[in-house]
């Protein structure tokens, strides 16, 4: 019986489940990776970077093999209203040079790619397997139903992404509620490289890396992403789910406007829709977090919650890296102590501190609660791009100063000179 | 560009359809007295459509993301679709 126990079974061949199972069947332990999809990465979609750091540490030089679309070299954050648009851009050439500061990509490759990793390394990877439910005995999980099919092991590891049914029926976590999560959605829309590099001012092999807040989600809380790939761009949005909820638009309609906006429409002109794709985002960092471990399981990544969403940044699959790092560090611990229970698995906490997932989670906790504020979605946009249009249209009144410019713009707005000071003041001190 | 609808944006992907089983399934009886129909709104695939004040579902289409069962765990039954099932992302 012991021949047919696993060591490990990770549930989900994304980031995390892939980064653990690579980890666990390096230092020779039986680890089953289990994908529902086709492939790796056939059931996953995000919006387009991921942060290097992560990766690296555990695969030095990864960019020389993995199939990544373009390190970006610009990041561009874009306040809009229907018929304006204000954007700060940045380019830093240091992140064209080993260790690459952050990549666009695109998850179909990359996940496989990954998962190949894993299975070089001797991990077993079982596809097109949806996994029901976790074996219990006791009070202890032992294993996986699949089916008709029961797999046991020492431990389960849930890394099976935002919407993880796993950690509900291990008792792990309650239900999502509609206000902890965002739905994204997106198309990829194909262009061939010279077009993108002209567009977005790039050269040979750069990318770009853009964010909009304002008139793109109706006043809901969330923005708008955009991303070049080789071939192809990645235009979406993100939007709370509650807000959905709560309003009466169409996501996909909400999308072909964003496509249509002026500010887009000239950027993916003669593009080719070659996909559409949707995912939930875990937005309320902490607060939502499951408990990440329990008797035989461990719960990595996007099912753990480990997303980190400042407005002005989104980082998820470098926190979903390292959570799996951290949970094969913590199996290797639980096995020389031959101790899986709770008390055992207990030192994930401390491995994810050391990997700087719970030390950037605790940082940001306030984030959700701040970015919970319908004025960053609607009136500091509104705001920003009216007192430049003031700035730069001339016209036949009388010119007033700069100032009185933009204490008109705060009038027209509704907005005190407090309230601003004050939301400037908390989105310093949370973001 | 030629503006889409959701039908024609969902026809750019890649589906195995399974005929034998439906992934997510209603109440019926509990969307009938619903005053909301959020599921409406929020789904990115638009599979929730109302047709004389009904709603009319059908799971084909869908993109997985799990919306529809966070806004609704009351009518809504959603599991994933079986393995080798649903859609499948060639770019992600």
């Amino acid at each position: 019986m012991a021949e047919d126990k696993f060591t490990a079974i990770v549930v989900g061949a994304g980031p995390a489940g892939s980064t653990a199972a690579y980890l666990l069947a390096r230092e020779g332990l039986d680890v089953l990776l289990i994908e529902k999809g086709d492939t790796p990465g056939s059931k996953n979609m995000f919006g387009g970077r991921m942060y290097s750091y992560a990766l690296n540490r555990i695969m030095p030089d990864f960019w020389e093999e993995a199939p990544l679309e373009r390190p970006v070299a610009r990041e561009i954050i874009t306040l809009m209203d229907d018929e304006k648009s204000v954007s700060v851009t940045y380019r830093d050439e240091n992140w064209l040079h080993p260790p690459y500061h952050s990549w666009v990509l695109l998850r179909a490759d990359f996940d496989a790619w990954l998962a190949s990793k894993a299975e070089e390394a001797g991990a077993l990877l079982a596809c097109n397997i949806l996994v029901d439910d976790v074996v219990w005995d006791g009070d202890r999980i032992v294993g996986i139903q699949a089916g008709d099919d029961q797999l046991l092991a020492d431990v389960v590891i849930c890394a099976d992404g935002a919407n993880s049914l796993l950690t509900e029926k291990a008792g792990l976590r309650n239900r999502l509620l509609p206000h902890q999560v965002a739905t994204g959605f997106k198309q990829v829309i194909e262009l061939p490289p010279e077009t993108i590099n002209q567009r977005f001012q790039l050269n040979g092999s750069e990318g770009v890396a853009q964010l909009f807040a304002g008139s793109c989600t109706r006043g809901m809380q969330g923005g708008g992403f955009l991303y070049t790939n080789k071939n192809s761009i990645s235009l979406g949005l993100v939007i709370k789910s509650s807000d959905l909820q709560h309003n009466q638009y169409y996501p996909a309609e909400l999308l072909e406007d964003f496509k249509a906006h002026p500010t887009i429409a000239p950027l993916v002109a003669d593009g080719r829709e070659a996909e559409y794709s949707a995912h939930l985002v875990p937005e309320a960092g902490l607060e939502m977090a499951p408990r990440l471990f329990g008797s035989g399981i461990l719960a990595a990544g996007d099912a753990a919650g480990f997303v980190i969403n400042l407005g002005y940044l989104v980082r998820g699959m470098d926190l979903a890296i390292a959570s799996g790092e951290a949970a094969a560090r913590t199996v290797i611990q639980a096995r020389t102590n031959n101790d899986f229970s709770a008390e055992g698995l207990s030192i994930y906490q401390q491995f994810l501190q050391e990997t700087a997932v719970l030390t950037a989670m605790e940082t940001y906790r306030q984030a959700p609660r701040f970015l919970d504020n319908r004025r960053l979605y609607e009136v500091y946009p509104a705001l920003a791009t009216g007192l430049l249009s003031r700035m730069f249209t001339v016209d036949e009144t009388s010119p007033v100063h700069l100032m009185t410019k933009a204490l008109n713009e705060l009038k027209k707005n509704e907005m005190g000179l407090t309230r601003l000071i004050g939301d400037a003041w908390k989105g310093g001190r949370s973001l | 560009m030629k503006r889409l609808t959701v039908e024609e944006m969902l026809a750019f992907n890649k589906y195995v359809v399974d005929d034998e089983a439906n992934h997510i399934t209603l109440n019926r009886e509990l969307c009938a007295a619903c005053q909301n129909k959020a599921c409406v709104y929020v789904c990115p695939a638009g599979l929730y459509t109302l047709k004389d004040g009904e709603i009319n579902f059908d799971d084909a289409g869908c993109l997985e993301c799990g919306t529809c069962r966070v806004i609704c765990p009351q009518a809504i039954s959603w599991q994933y679709p079986r393995g080798s099932f649903g859609v499948i992302y060639r770019y992600g």
